[in-house]
């Protein structure tokens, strides 16, 4: 638990000021770098968080591929070194900023969360979180008896929930309307930078 | 405290943990088995780089019908040593009108892939560092970021050539990601499962003979990914200087030009993994990473072999190469996999062997097939131009119309 | 590391980003900031998808991963209105040179 935590600390720190430098920093070229170092801390985070998937997900999609596209983006523009300019609605800005941080803080600090007990977490966690699943080994099967699977069916269903059942099970409309979703994107993207 | 984290699981970082518990206090050693093994990676890059820098610096000079380095040393082996020693000592200059942070920093983002991917390569039976479960999944990922580590470099050293580099670089890494996850897709496809060590366990019959196709296409778009000759146009020297490192000297030349030739050996490792058996073999429970050093070392051969071969592509032919040829080619693959593991596979998922060798039949003829038919389409766009003197030129080198 | 300590990190980017994306001129600082909102949303949905799901994991095992599959869809859709709006900065780049969101007045009448 100890190792945990320092690795939290850690990574929040690496977050929250990678993410303040993106605003801040006046060299375009560094905030997108710095973007790039809040998507990896990210990525630690879903690790943290036994999210393994996600955060492969994260680094591939976002710092491999989204960082890319913003940092070709900015070496369109002309004055990269000073080009962080603030507007005139900069107070107001921070204001509304400050504020909801408090809001959003209260909630998280006082709402009373009805947190898993230790034997769900550990069932929860048993789960595979890989997209694919993974064929079964003996060490995964003994995993799955201390993480309280009693009989033969219950492990086996353990064994094979996943990201991908459900995503084509439960969730198959909405993961067919996000691939439309891409394709007209990739279009749109196409039709707006075409050169007439 | 018990660790619980990815890595007790392995049993390499188990054997260093409970080593280094024997003397040491439980915290103490849960962050001195992790640093050993980081060392013990890093250096694997390192020492790889150097045999491959000697093994290609010797081969290519018998290619060239030359000798090769061969002074400093038996055969010249310490070669690679002499050049690091030799870039060490000189000067480190940093451009004064360079970003000086990213400068310093790019080097060391361009090597950091090479050693974060070894990972999760399995050596031999139970030897990765790390069985994830999402480890094919997590090679991809970490490939991607070295993108990011170009264009740092290109832009830092304020250098148009450096910058003209860095973009072909990238435009060359995204444009080759596409097949590359394509066909592996198709891998994962037969294995049913993203984990490496899997991967290795489900290759009764090498995917070298079930995935023909998709072995072409990684292995293409891995060498341009790695920018290897025949696709090196981001630092193509008769052009560009030295593309995105031109302004590189010294200790961070050295890191750069290690990230790229470790970058080739660790590839030769996935490729390995994936297609080749990985640590199989007689007596592959002691012999194993005997039989994956011999694949690796067979595999590095081919690049070397094709970089001695083929010349230079422009950047449009490269282009060409992969949006026209393979990406058909590894969505083709993709699909045949897709319906021969639906229509063989039984009640459980799984596939038998004897699957495996319909499945090799079926894919071989498809991807001579394919090859053939996408290959006659392409050649027309990649054939260099002979050059023909217009009718009528005095550029006419004919020995009887100058008398 | 708790679930109120993993919900304040994602409230500080969240805010971070909320502030970026209005006090900030230039169109592609916006974007930025748009990302990390975006990530710290996925960071809340993921950290309550591991402490907070005990409803339904009785009948449906699955259904502990549903606070990351709702990550999924949101990192394709930040991917998807990255494309987008970054064709949008491009074609304004071409019209008016610049891409300083106080000159994008093309829709003011």
């Amino acid at each position: 638990m100890l190792f945990q935590d320092i690795v939290f600390w850690v990574l929040s720190v690496l977050a929250i000021g990678a993410s303040l430098g993106v605003v801040l920093v006046k060299d375009l070229f560094r905030a997108a770098l710095l973007l790039v170092v809040v998507f990896i801390a990210v990525a630690g985070f879903f690790v943290l968080l036994s999210a393994e998937f996600l955060a492969v997900v994260q680094v591939l999609i976002y710092a491999g591929a989204i960082a890319i596209l913003i940092i070709f983006a900015i070496m369109l523009t002309r004055d990269v070194q000073h080009g962080n300019l603030p507007n005139r609605f900069q107070i107001p800005a921070a204001t509304l900023a400050a504020v909801l941080l408090a809001v959003l803080v209260a909630v998280a600090v006082d709402t009373k969360w009805d947190l898993l007990a230790g034997q769900a977490q550990s069932r929860a966690q048993a789960v595979q979180t890989s997209a694919v699943r993974t064929l079964e080994s003996p060490g995964d099967l003994a995993g799955l008896e201390r993480a309280g699977f009693a009989t033969e069916d219950e492990r086996t269903a353990a064994q094979e929930a996943g990201l991908a059942d459900l995503l084509i099970g439960d969730f198959v409309l909405p993961f067919e309307v996000v691939s439309l979703l891409l394709l007209a994107a990739v279009i749109g993207a196409l039709a707006l930078v075409r050169p007439r | 405290m018990s660790p619980d984290n990815v890595l007790y699981g392995t049993p390499l970082y188990r054997f260093v943990y409970e080593l280094a518990g024997m003397v040491l206090p439980c915290w103490i050693s849960y962050v001195a088995a992790g640093l050993v093994i980081m060392f013990i990676l890093v250096n694997a890059v390192l020492m790889g780089a150097a045999v491959f820098v000697f093994a290609e610096r010797r081969l290519i000079g018998r290619f060239h019908n030359r000798v090769g380095p061969n002074r400093w040393g038996p055969f010249g082996t310490f070669q690679p040593f002499a050049d690091v020693l030799k870039l060490i000592f000189k000067e480190d200059i940093t451009p004064a009108t360079a970003d000086k942070i990213v400068f310093l920093a790019a080097p060391i983002a361009m090597l950091a892939p090479a050693i974060l991917m070894l990972a999760v390569v399995p050596f031999a039976k139970n030897t990765a560092l790390a069985d994830l479960n999402v480890g094919v999944l997590y090679i991809l990922a970490v490939t991607s970021l070295s993108s990011v580590a170009i264009l740092m470099a290109g832009w830092s050293s304020n250098n148009r050539y450096a910058m003209f580099g860095a973009a072909r670089g990238v435009a060359v890494l995204i444009s080759y990601e596409v097949p590359v996850v394509l066909c592996l897709l198709g891998v994962v496809l037969v294995t049913g499962s993203m984990s490496m060590a899997d991967v290795v366990e489900a290759q009764a019959v090498p995917f070298l003979l079930v995935q023909p196709l998709a072995l072409f296409v990684f292995l293409a778009g891995v060498s341009a990914e790695l920018n290897r000759t025949p696709f090196d146009v981001a630092e193509a020297e008769s052009e560009l200087v030295a593309g995105y490192h031109t302004e590189y000297s010294g200790v961070k030349f050295a890191l750069i030009q290690a990230a790229e030739f470790g970058g080739v050996v660790t590839a030769s490792m996935v490729v390995v993994t994936l297609f080749l058996g990985g640590w199989a073999g007689p007596l592959a429970d002691y012999l194993g990473w005997f039989w994956f050093l011999l694949k690796v070392g067979a595999v590095a051969f081919i690049f070397i072999w094709v970089r001695a071969t083929y010349p230079r592509l422009r950047i449009d032919q490269l282009m060409a190469f992969a949006w026209k040829f393979l990406l058909p080619l590894s969505l083709i693959n993709l699909f045949a996999t897709a319906l021969e593991v639906f229509f063989l596979r039984d009640s459980q998922g799984v596939l038998a062997t004897n699957d495996l060798w319909i499945m090799t039949g079926i894919n071989l003829a498809l991807g001579v097939g394919c090859i053939a038919l996408f290959g006659g389409m392409i050649r027309e766009k990649i054939r260099p131009v002979r050059w023909q003197p217009a009718a009528g030129s005095t550029a006419s080198l004919t020995v009887g119309e100058v008398t | 590391m708790t679930l109120e300590s993993m919900m304040i990190v994602a409230a500080i980017m969240f805010c971070i980003g909320l502030y970026g994306s209005l006090a900030r001129r230039n169109v592609l600082v916006v974007l930025m900031s748009l990302e990390l909102m975006f990530n710290g949303v996925n960071l809340t949905l993921v950290a309550l998808a591991k402490y907070v799901v005990p409803v339904g994991i009785e009948d449906n095992i699955a259904a502990v991963l549903t606070g990351q599959v709702f990550a999924v869809f949101i990192i394709t859709v930040a991917a998807a209105e990255v494309a987008l709006g970054l064709g949008i900065v491009f074609a304004m780049y071409r019209n008016t040179e610049s891409v300083d969101l106080a000159n994008a007045t093309e829709l003011r009448n």
